[in-house]
């Protein structure tokens, strides 16, 4: 089970890695996504993977490890979940604006972002100006 | 048990949600209720810092639970400083704010302000390393309100860059968290060192693995090479004085670096000097690169951006050893550049708005109070570079002094030094291009007040109207008060240039109850009979 749950996280998060460096808004948000699925199964698994107990000790005399499953990561993963689903949200809705304002939906910035507009760039705006 | 530990999380909480629900639409209650959140803030940080003067280390446990298993908020010398200097830069920023009329701009500036400094409080004060990631969260989705506040095409697409960025950081950092609390079984940090410094030599892989994937989520924030990508844009896009707010942000990354790996992850600890390898060649890097972007940058924005990343390259050489002379100098540095880091972008925003817009460093006909606001840029680079007799001078000879006994002495000096230099050309080199190239261009229309039609000045409405130009010094408030708040910041450097003495003194106890870590450690875990 170990095998399965490491080699699926893994193949998650290489999907997640190459959706988040297309550089595009919308492969970012999905890459986002899935990166966030991993981590929480990657937190949820931290407390130890065992099947079929409950997170809660059953008897308050003699604590046997082997008859529960650690409640901590449980209560982290859905913090994480929460956290995560607020930040998708928010993250479309920039996305959405950049997209809007911005016209294409590209991640890195537009060369405008460093480079001062040159003399004749400074001419056509005036052209254009009505 | 006192109750004092908790307001610094909850005035901001309180007085955010207050203008979001009730003054929404009326911009002059969100201007009086956020100062006075903000000034609530700066008294009750004064009065943590006087219980924090007695060398004790105060623990406040929400819900009064046994230690482990409750969250615990932790007051010691640093948090206390941190506390501080965040609300001194909240209250000027933010008087900046509504002197160049920045609040006006867009919806719920304020209120963004507010759970801004909620998270970034919360941040300083936790004991629990969970905590702290929901804190990072709460500071940064207000970030990205205030980052895009007054829109615009370039700042939404930096704003979605910072957004990625930091979204990758968190996932890292629960990638982290969750590594941790597989090694150790606790996320609690003074149990977590306990148990760390009882854990046996020959099995340390995974906790290293944590402690390293831990130190780059905090220089993700701290923006150390190679994780300073995202800064440039973000902080050159962002409004003025949120760039200003920004810059104790990266602080908190270095707050985060110094708390865990003095308490939980020490030079002396099983996990050895795994941080300081890893930081002090990436700080003398990013010193490098960002003194090389202050003199290639076209843009004064990206300017004062770079010397923001400069700063903290300097600040993280200094800490990068993790002992007493180098966090004492490393958080007089803090100090310094925080306040200095905080002016220039606030000086910045100034020959913005009165070049119309205009961040380029290219000759443009005098603007207005030219003489001011030269002067101005002019003490705030002398500070930044490190030139006497500003607070950067002396933090850069007490880096200097701090780290002669180092294996790495000559390289840092060398990097300082020289980095320096470059940084000096650098401002130079905009200052003159910015003020003296001006005199030779002919005065376009409306820089001269007797020419051409103006703009009618009566009063301003204090209605939010989101359309309005953004970047024009004509719908500025208060011009008056946009310089006190730069004078404010300033003025802070000069205090902590005179009263050097007495404050190192004070930072050096500071470093001292860092290098202590069980003192913490019996604060937390001591004394507990009769909680729950």
């Amino acid at each position: 089970m170990e095998l399965l749950v490491a080699t699926s996280l893994g193949a998650i998060m290489a999907a997640a890695i190459y959706l988040i460096l297309r550089r595009r808004t919308f492969a970012l948000i999905l890459g986002m996504t899935m990166m966030t699925y991993a981590i929480n199964a990657f937190l949820f698994a931290t407390g130890r993977l065992v099947v079929n107990l409950p997170p809660i000790l059953k008897s308050h005399s003699g604590i046997d490890p082997a008859d529960y499953t650690d409640p901590i990561p449980q209560a982290l993963v859905l913090t994480a979940i929460v956290i995560g689903f607020g930040m998708t949200a928010v993250t479309v809705m920039m996305a959405l604006g950049a997209f809007i304002e911005g016209g294409d939906d590209r991640i890195d910035m537009p060369p405008g972002d460093r480079r001062m507009p040159s003399a004749s760039d400074r001419t056509e705006d005036k052209d254009e100006a009505p | 048990m006192t109750h004092w530990l908790i307001l610094p999380v909850l005035a901001p909480a309180l007085t955010g949600a207050l203008i979001v629900m009730w003054m929404r639409h009326d911009l002059l209650l969100q201007r009086v209720f956020g100062i006075a959140g903000s000034t609530a803030i700066l008294l009750i940080a004064l009065k943590l810092n006087l219980m924090a003067g007695d060398g004790q280390v105060h623990v406040y446990r929400l819900g009064n639970w046994t230690a482990p298993f409750g969250i615990v908020l932790m007051l010691d010398r640093l948090s206390a400083l941190m506390l501080m200097l965040t609300a001194i830069l909240a209250v000027t920023a933010q008087l900046y704010a509504i002197g160049s009329g920045w609040d006006r701009k867009g919806w719920h500036f304020h209120a963004l302000w507010m759970f801004q400094l909620m998270g970034v409080n919360g941040a300083f004060l936790t004991g629990d390393a969970f905590n702290l990631f929901v804190f990072f969260e709460v500071l940064l989705i207000a970030s990205y309100g205030l980052m895009i506040h007054g829109g615009g095409p370039m700042r939404l697409r930096a704003g979605v860059q910072y957004v990625a960025y930091n979204l990758a950081g968190s996932a890292l950092f629960l990638a982290a968290l969750g590594t941790l609390y597989a090694v150790t079984g606790t996320l609690a940090m003074a149990d977590m060192a306990a148990r760390v410094a009882a854990m046996p030599a020959d099995d340390t892989a995974l906790l290293r693995v944590g402690a390293v994937m831990l130190l780059l989520v905090f220089a993700v924030k701290a923006a150390i090479f190679p994780l300073h990508f995202w800064l440039p844009s973000t902080y050159a896009n962002a409004p003025g004085p949120v760039a200003a707010l920004f810059a104790i942000m990266s602080k908190v990354g270095i707050y985060a670096i110094i708390r865990f790996f003095t308490l939980i992850f020490p030079p002396d600890s099983i996990t050895g000097t795994v941080a300081t390898d890893l930081i002090l060649p990436a700080a003398l890097i990013t010193l490098t690169l960002g003194q090389l972007g202050v003199l290639g940058t076209a843009s004064l924005t990206r300017l004062a951006a770079f010397a923001a990343i400069a700063s903290i390259g300097t600040l993280a050489i200094s800490i990068a050893r993790f002992d007493v002379p180098g966090l004492t100098a490393g958080l007089y540095y803090m100090i310094h550049s925080t306040l200095i880091s905080a002016a220039l972008f606030l000086v910045v925003d100034l020959i913005a708005a009165r070049r119309g817009g205009d961040i380029w460093l290219r000759p443009r006909p005098p603007i207005r109070d030219i003489g001011l606001v030269s002067a101005l840029f002019f003490a705030t680079a002398i500070a930044m570079v490190g030139l006497p007799p500003l607070s950067g001078f002396l933090g850069k000879l007490m880096i200097l002094n701090a780290t002669a006994g180092d294996g790495w002495r000559v390289t840092i000096w060398a990097t300082i030094l020289i980095t320096s230099l470059i940084a000096l050309v650098g401002f130079a080199r905009a200052g003159s291009l910015l003020f003296w190239r001006a005199h030779e261009m002919e005065p376009g229309p409306g820089s001269d007040p007797g020419d051409g039609p103006r703009p009618p000045r009566g009063p301003i409405p204090v209605k939010l109207e989101t359309d309005e130009p953004i970047q024009d010094v004509d719908d500025s408030a208060s011009p008056a008060l946009a310089f006190v708040a730069v004078g404010a910041l300033l003025a802070g450097s000069v205090a902590i240039t005179l009263l050097a003495g007495p404050l190192t003194d004070y930072l050096h106890i500071t470093a001292l109850q860092l290098t202590d870590p069980q003192t913490y450690i019996d604060a937390v875990l001591t004394g507990q009979e009769g909680l729950k």
